[in-house]
């Protein structure tokens, strides 16, 4: 496919890990921020090409790992409700909170569907005028300006029935509360999807501050390995700076139309993070103006409580601390079919990641 | 989540269009990228076209990285 066959060649992925090998002379570590790369790192063996210097460690870029069983668990919460409709991403079926799942509630009797697209769960509204359908709102910058062009639509509609629980989150809080927490890191591979929507402006004050390099880059391998490259040139002489790899969708200015749907609707405030706990503004809140399709206006749930699988280390996993081999449940217990954590549920959770791919991992790193 | 596919504009009516993914049709909403138009190559998330690909800039990554793989090859003969 276009876009796609040519970034996967295997003479230039091995080309570039070469070079990657003759340049890199002191260790570092990059984090992967976003799980769509983490997902290409694993399933073309990229850290097996790598030279010892280099360290891979994957980081919080998995919405639906991240949100916390408490969003989960008012997420199931309204299913529960006679009356109302969940529409949602395929992401959050299977995700456990710590009672249930949409997946055990659809099997229950509850009305759960799962939509392809924001857009879907208006058409549902539409066609079911008596009943309430509640859109669960997750992912960062790349979801929600979707979620904010379906609210903006539902309120020129005056399509009443159609609510969001919001759980969209900004990346740039969590990349610098990993650093203040302690995490070790040189260097980020940056999300490219993201950063099409924010730009690369947000990334500069973490670059001054924190002294390590920002490179945005595409998904495939190629991509994935020229942007270590520019890393860990710029580790080598000293020079940390905001790059863009993927500059074939990405923007230094970004997408503003996108961006200004977003403000338009959301505003920043304060959420939780599995793993790392509250983090100001780092989350996206919908806006007074538009309150009459904010779920939690509306049911008034209560603040969620946070509970973890007992044994389960998803939250250190988030931040790179640890990895998934160092879970006493990985594999025996906790399996993509039976999964105990967010981190194996999601299709670019890390724990899936290794699971899925670790047949073809030849080392432990 | 994040996942944004590579796809052809090959209709469009008001502000939806269907798109080509690997010779399969989807509808997209051009909402956040209102100036595509017809035969433009887009990434589509949820949905939704997020950006343009820029076809130049495609190439020239692509040279880059021929680029890195040529020099290795003649530095190591």
């Amino acid at each position: 496919m276009r876009f796609i066959d040519e970034y996967r060649d295997r003479k230039l992925v091995l080309g570039i890990a070469e070079s990657i090998r003759k340049r890199s002379t002191r260790d570092i570590v990059l984090m992967e921020v976003c799980g769509g790369h983490t997902m290409a790192v694993h399933k073309f063996g990229l850290r097996e090409l790598l030279p010892e210097t280099i360290r891979l460690i994957s980081g919080p870029g998995c919405p639906v790992c991240v949100s916390g069983t408490g969003f989960i668990d008012n997420v199931v919460k309204l299913a529960k409700m006679p009356g109302n409709i969940i529409a949602t991403y395929g992401d959050l079926l299977r995700v456990p909170g710590s009672f249930s799942s949409l997946e055990q509630e659809k099997g229950t009797g509850a009305d759960v569907r799962f939509v392809y697209s924001v857009l879907d769960s208006l058409e549902i509204a539409r066609r079911n005028p008596d009943r309430t359908i509640v859109f669960p709102g997750i992912g960062f910058e790349t979801t929600a300006p979707a979620t904010a062009a379906a609210i903006l639509h539902a309120h020129k509609e005056g399509l009443k029935n159609f609510k969001v629980l919001s759980s969209h989150k900004v990346m740039p809080p969590v990349m610098r509360a990993l650093i203040d927490e302690g995490v070790k890191i040189d260097g980020y591979i940056a999300p490219g999807h993201v950063t099409a929507i924010t730009g690369t402006e947000m990334y500069r004050p973490i670059v001054e501050k924190y002294g390590l390099g920002i490179v945005v880059a595409g998904f495939e391998p190629t991509d994935i390995l020229q942007s270590i490259k520019m890393l860990v040139a710029q580790f080598e002489d000293h020079d940390p700076k905001v790059e863009i790899q993927y500059s074939r969708v990405v923007k230094p200015e970004g997408n503003s139309i996108a961006r200004n749907l977003m403000n338009e609707i959301f505003e920043l405030g304060d959420d939780r993070w599995r793993g790392i706990g509250m983090i100001p503004d780092s989350g996206l809140k919908i806006r007074r103006k538009y309150q009459s399709f904010d779920t939690e206006k509306y049911f008034d749930l209560p603040e969620a409580e946070e509970t973890e699988p007992a044994g389960c280390i998803c939250g250190e996993v988030l931040k790179g601390l640890k990895t998934p081999t160092d879970c006493t449940l990985f594999s025996r217990v906790c399996t993509p079919v039976n999964p105990v954590g967010a981190c194996m549920v999601s299709n670019e959770g890390t724990c899936a990641a290794y699971y899925r791919y670790r047949q073809s991992e030849g080392h432990g790193r | 989540m994040c996942l944004g596919i590579p796809a052809k504009i090959i209709f469009i009516e008001g502000e939806m269009a269907t798109v080509s993914i690997g010779g399969v049709e989807y509808p997209a909403s051009l909402q956040l990228l209102p100036d595509a138009s017809l035969g433009d190559y887009v990434i589509i998330h949820a949905g939704f076209a997020i950006e343009k690909i820029d076809l130049q800039e495609a190439e020239e990554t692509i040279r880059i990285i021929q680029e890195i793989e040529k020099g290795f090859r003649n530095n190591t003969g």
